[in-house]
């Protein structure tokens, strides 16, 4: 019974995520396409949920429904001249005949591919607790070199916006 | 039961739309938008793949989704950095009129 619900939520998200991407790539105003972007990772962090990830559901939340959307939306605001047209394309029918052709390869492999599956999928009891374990046992380094990369980032980003900074003609 | 190969199905949909907004859209912000996307269905997999496939150590997709997470963040500010400084520079941040590295 309780597979039944886990299966439904699946397709219901996976409508969701897959429909709000498509409003992203349709919707004329810049700003309502954000909001169908926040729309979409909300959806895919359903999705995580129903793959039994509830950490990364967690962190997919805080950063890109929490800040990545609203850096979007600041981006936005802080270039009003530019306006918010979000339907001019440039090259719509070529790109999308190349980005069908390349999905449907990814299905292609995807659905022909013999995985190595386990016997009734791996149930995580908890995903927290070993998530952390790993990053500081076998993934130490990139766990450091990920918060090296955090802070040039940051860095860099204050840079370029400063007044005076590398937006600055001459 | 879901299986792995509907994840795949959803995630690679996923990518075809981040693919085409990221490569037909004039709005730099619009181009970030979709390579978020594509990110997502990159992390989708390496979720479904966690849950799915037989491995010594399944939990390795998951934490190999939160660093793609962290990468997909820092980018994220930069680039957006980037657009407000070129929007500084050109007014404007359509990509297609962006030709000052042109010679």
């Amino acid at each position: 019974m309780e597979d039944t619900a886990v299966i439904v939520a699946f397709y219901v998200l996976a409508i969701l995520t897959l429909g709000s991407a498509l409003m992203v790539a349709t919707v004329r105003d810049l700003v309502h396409a954000v909001l169908f972007l926040v729309l979409s990772f909300v959806g895919v962090a359903g999705l995580y949920i129903t793959l039994s990830a509830d950490f990364v559901a967690v962190v997919q939340v805080l950063i890109y429904v929490g800040a990545i959307s609203v850096l979007m939306l600041f981006a936005i605001l802080l270039t009003p001249r530019s306006g918010r047209d979000n339907a001019s394309v440039s090259y719509s029918a070529p790109i999308g005949a190349l980005a069908g052709l390349i999905g449907a390869t990814i299905i292609f492999v995807g659905l022909k591919t013999d995985w190595a599956k386990a016997e009734g999928g791996n149930n995580f009891e908890t995903t927290a607790a070993e998530i952390g374990r790993a990053l500081l046992d076998p993934y130490v380094i990139p766990f450091e070199v990920a918060s090296v990369l955090l802070v040039v980032a940051m860095l860099g980003a204050i840079l370029l916006v400063r007044p005076g900074g590398g937006g600055e003609p001459g | 039961m879901i299986d792995l190969e509907h994840v795949l199905v959803v995630a690679a949909l996923l990518f075809s739309i981040g693919l085409f907004v990221a490569l037909s859209k004039r709005s730099a912000i619009g181009i970030l938008m979709g390579i978020e996307l594509m990110l997502n269905s990159v992390n989708l997999n390496l979720i479904g793949f966690a849950r799915f496939v037989e491995s010594p150590r399944p939990i390795d997709g998951q934490v190999f989704s939160v660093f793609v997470i962290t990468v997909a963040a820092a980018e994220a500010a930069v680039a957006l950095a980037l657009a407000v400084s070129v929007y500084r520079l050109r007014e404007s941040i359509d990509v297609d009129r962006l030709n000052i590295l042109k010679w």
